[in-house]
C-alpha cells in the first residue's frame, strides 16, 4: 500500500495545530470540536496551505513549503468525502459520478448499490444514499488517498448503524490509506485500525484501539475512550501496590507503581455493582466504592448507572437482578490490577 | 367585527394600487382601436427604431454578459481592499437619474471629452452614433446585471467549489460545469431584467447619442420624437413595448419557477432571495 506522509503547522485563532503522521491503511483522528481535525483534511487535500509543511504520497509531492512546491487540489489524487457530502444539486447521481471520472461509473453505482437511483437527483436520496454516492464520486477519480469528513455525522441513529458497518467492511478493501475525521470515539474504532487523539492543535496519542484503552497516554485520552478518570494522590507501598487517596477521600489501590499527583483510570465495565459489600475472596482484595445511586440510564441492553464519583456499565439483566435504583447505596468494586495510574503533568 | 374592518380596508388598498398600476397600460391598449396600433407599426419611423433598438441592445447585452459575468464573480468570490468600493462603483449608475450619466459619458468619451482625444487621434467619434447608443446602455443596464450576478454567485456554495476541485476539476471546468449551472438562475434574471431596462433606456441615449431617425433613434426616442408628431405611432410603439417587456418578465417568472420545481436547490433559491 501507498504510504501518505503528512507534516505541518497551521497557526489557528486559538492554538498551533501541529501534526505529524505516516499513513497507511485506515487511520481514524478523534477529537472534541474544534481540535483542528477538518484542517488537517483540508491540509492534505489542499484546500488550505499552512506556512510550514510537507505532504507527499510515497515519492509524489504534493506540498512542500520549503521547495515552495504546492499543488492545487485538481492535482493531488485525494478522494474527499464531505461531512454534508457536497453532491452536485444539478446533476444525477450518475453524472455526480462520473464528475470524479468517467471509467468506471458502471462499476462504482453497481458496486454501491447505486444503478436504480443512477437518474436520481440529490434531494430525491436519503442521507445513507447521498453518501454512498459521495464515496462513488471519490473513488471515481481513482484517488491515492481517501478522506473521510464525518462520514457519519450527518446520518440518523438509526442508518448510522448500517452505514458504520458497511463503512467498516468497505474501506480496508480498497488498499487506500484513509484518514477518517470524528468526534465519537466509538466510530473511530470501529472505523479505523489506528485512532489518534487530537486536542486543541495536538495529537496526544496515535496507536491501536487496545493501546489507547490500556495504556492512555493522558487523562483526556482515557476520558475520550470513555473511562473513568478520577484525581487523587499516590504513594508507593510494599507488595508492588499503590494507595491512592481520592479527592473524593476514598483509598484505591493499584498495581501501577507511581508517587504524587495521579489520575486514576478506570473503565466502566472494570467495575461490578453489589448490593453489600461482597464477601472476601482468597487473592487480591478489591477496590471498593460505597455510594449512593446517583442516575440510571438504559442503553440498549446496557445500562449506565452514575454512583459517587463513577460511571458502571451492566447489563440490564445484571441491573434488575441487585434491585437497583437511584438512591439506593450500592457498592462499587473493581480489580487494582485494572486500576490505571497516569501521572499528572 | 374589526377583523372584518381590517380584511375589506386592506383588500380595498390593493385594489387601488393594483388599479392604478393597471389603468395607464390598458388605456396605452385601448386608446385606439387595436387595427390602428398595428396598422401604425408599419411607419417606417418605428420599423427604424425598431432595427435600431433590436441591434443595439443585442451587441450591448453581449457585452455586459461578457465583461459583467468575470466582474461579477471576482466581487463575489474574492476578498480584496477595495471591494466594497467596487461593488459601490457598480451600484452607483443603477440609482443615478440617466442625465446624469448621459452628461457624464458624454465629458468621458465625447468628442470634446477626457477620451475624446484619444478616440479621435484613432479616428473614432462615438457621440451621435450607435455606439454612443451602445455604450449608453451599457452604462445604465450593466450594471443591473452585474448587481444580480454577485448575488448568484454569492450563493453558491463554496463547498460545491471546492468538492469540484478535489474531483480534479480546474478552475476553468468547475466554474463552467458547477458554478455557472448553480448561478444560471440568478444570472439569467439579472440579463432579462438588464435588458428590460436597457430597452427602455432614454435619458442618457439622448443626451448622448442624439435621436436620429434610422441610426440613434431607439424605440423610447421614437416615441418622445412622434409625440409631437404623430400621436398615434407614439401609441403604437408604447403598446409594444408593454407587450415586449411583459414578455420579458413573464418569461422570467416562468422560468424561476421552472428552475425550482426541477430541483431543490436551495442553492439556485437563494440566489434569487439573497439579490
Amino acid at each position: 500500500m501507498a504510504l501518505l506522509s503528512v507534516r505541518f503547522a497551521l497557526p489557528r485563532r486559538e492554538f498551533r495545530l501541529e501534526l505529524a503522521l505516516e499513513l497507511d491503511g485506515v487511520v481514524a483522528l478523534v477529537g472534541p470540536s474544534g481540535a483542528g481535525k477538518s484542517s488537517v483534511l483540508s491540509v492534505i487535500a489542499g484546500i488550505v496551505r499552512p506556512p510550514h509543511g510537507r505532504v507527499a504520497l510515497d515519492d509524489e509531492v504534493w506540498l512542500d513549503s520549503e521547495r515552495g512546491i504546492n499543488l492545487a487540489p485538481d492535482r493531488r489524487r485525494v478522494g474527499l468525502v464531505f461531512q454534508e457530502y457536497a453532491l452536485f444539486p444539478h446533476m444525477t447521481v450518475r453524472q455526480n459520478v462520473a464528475y470524479g471520472g468517467r471509467d468506471r461509473v458502471d462499476e462504482l453505482l453497481a458496486r454501491f448499490e447505486l444503478a436504480g437511483l443512477a437518474a436520481a437527483r440529490p434531494a430525491a436520496l436519503s442521507g445513507g444514499e447521498r453518501q454512498r454516492v459521495a464515496l462513488a464520486r471519490a473513488l471515481a477519480r481513482e484517488p491515492g488517498v481517501l478522506l473521510l469528513d464525518e462520514p457519519l455525522a450527518s446520518l440518523d441513529s438509526r442508518t448510522k448503524a448500517s452505514v458504520r458497518d458497511e463503512l467498516a467492511a468497505l474501506l480496508p478493501e480498497l488498499g487506500l490509506p484513509t484518514l477518517i475525521v470524528t468526534h465519537d470515539y466509538e466510530d473511530a474504532v470501529a472505523l479505523a485500525g489506528r485512532v489518534g487523539v487530537l486536542v486543541a492543535g495536538e495529537l496526544r496519542q496515535l496507536g491501536r484501539a487496545e493501546e489507547l484503552l490500556t495504556r492512555p497516554a493522558d487523562a483526556f485520552v482515557a476520558s475520550f475512550t470513555g473511562a473513568n478518570v478520577l484525581a487523587g494522590r499516590a504513594a508507593r507501598r510494599s507488595g508492588g501496590l499503590t494507595e491512592v487517596v481520592l479527592e473524593s477521600g476514598e483509598l484505591i489501590r493499584s498495581t501501577d507503581a507511581l508517587d504524587g499527583e495521579v489520575d486514576v483510570v478506570i473503565h466502566p465495565w472494570d467495575i461490578t455493582l453489589s448490593g453489600v459489600e461482597p464477601a472476601a475472596e482468597p487473592g487480591l482484595r478489591p477496590n471498593q466504592v460505597r455510594a449512593e445511586i446517583a442516575a440510571m440510564t438504559r442503553v440498549g441492553g446496557r445500562v449506565l448507572v452514575a454512583i459517587g464519583p463513577l460511571r458502571v456499565e451492566l447489563t440490564g439483566a445484571a441491573a434488575a437482578e441487585l434491585a437497583l435504583a437511584p438512591g439506593v447505596v450500592a457498592v462499587a468494586s473493581f480489580d487494582p490490577a485494572l486500576t490505571r495510574l497516569i501521572a499528572r503533568a | 367585527m374589526r377583523r372584518l374592518l381590517m380584511a375589506v380596508a386592506f383588500f380595498a388598498a390593493s385594489a387601488i394600487a393594483l388599479a392604478f398600476l393597471a389603468l395607464p397600460l390598458l388605456a396605452l391598449l385601448t386608446h385606439r382601436s387595436p387595427g390602428t396600433l398595428v396598422s401604425e407599426l408599419n411607419n417606417p419611423v418605428v420599423g427604424d427604431a425598431l432595427l435600431v433598438s433590436l441591434k443595439t441592445s443585442v451587441i450591448a447585452q453581449a457585452l455586459i454578459v461578457l465583461f459583467g459575468t468575470p466582474t461579477a464573480y471576482l466581487l463575489a468570490t474574492r476578498r480584496f481592499p477595495g471591494r466594497t468600493l467596487a461593488i459601490t462603483l457598480v451600484e452607483l449608475p443603477i440609482v443615478l437619474p440617466p442625465a446624469v450619466a448621459g452628461i457624464g459619458l458624454i465629458v468621458a468619451f465625447g468628442r470634446l471629452g477626457l477620451l475624446g482625444g484619444v478616440f479621435s487621434a484613432l479616428g473614432i467619434d462615438v457621440s451621435f452614433d450607435q455606439a454612443a447608443v451602445v455604450l449608453a446602455v451599457m452604462f445604465v443596464a450593466g450594471p443591473l446585471y452585474v448587481r444580480f450576478a454577485v448575488a448568484a454567485f454569492g450563493a453558491v456554495d463554496p463547498e460545491l467549489v471546492m468538492a469540484s476541485r478535489t474531483l480534479g476539476a480546474g478552475p476553468l471546468r468547475t466554474f463552467f460545469r458547477v458554478v455557472v449551472p448553480l448561478a444560471g438562475g440568478g444570472l439569467a434574471a439579472g440579463a432579462a431584467l438588464a435588458l428590460a431596462r436597457g430597452l427602455g433606456e432614454f435619458g442618457a441615449t439622448i443626451m448622448f447619442a442624439g435621436s436620429l431617425q434610422g441610426v440613434t433613434q431607439t424605440l423610447p426616442l421614437a416615441i418622445y420624437a412622434e409625440f409631437d408628431n404623430n400621436l398615434d405611432v407614439a401609441l403604437s410603439i408604447a403598446a409594444l413595448f408593454v407587450i415586449i417587456t411583459g414578455a420579458i418578465l413573464l418569461s422570467l417568472k416562468l422560468t424561476s419557477v421552472w428552475h425550482s420545481s426541477r430541483s431543490d436547490s436551495r442553492y439556485r433559491a437563494a440566489s434569487f432571495a439573497s439579490s
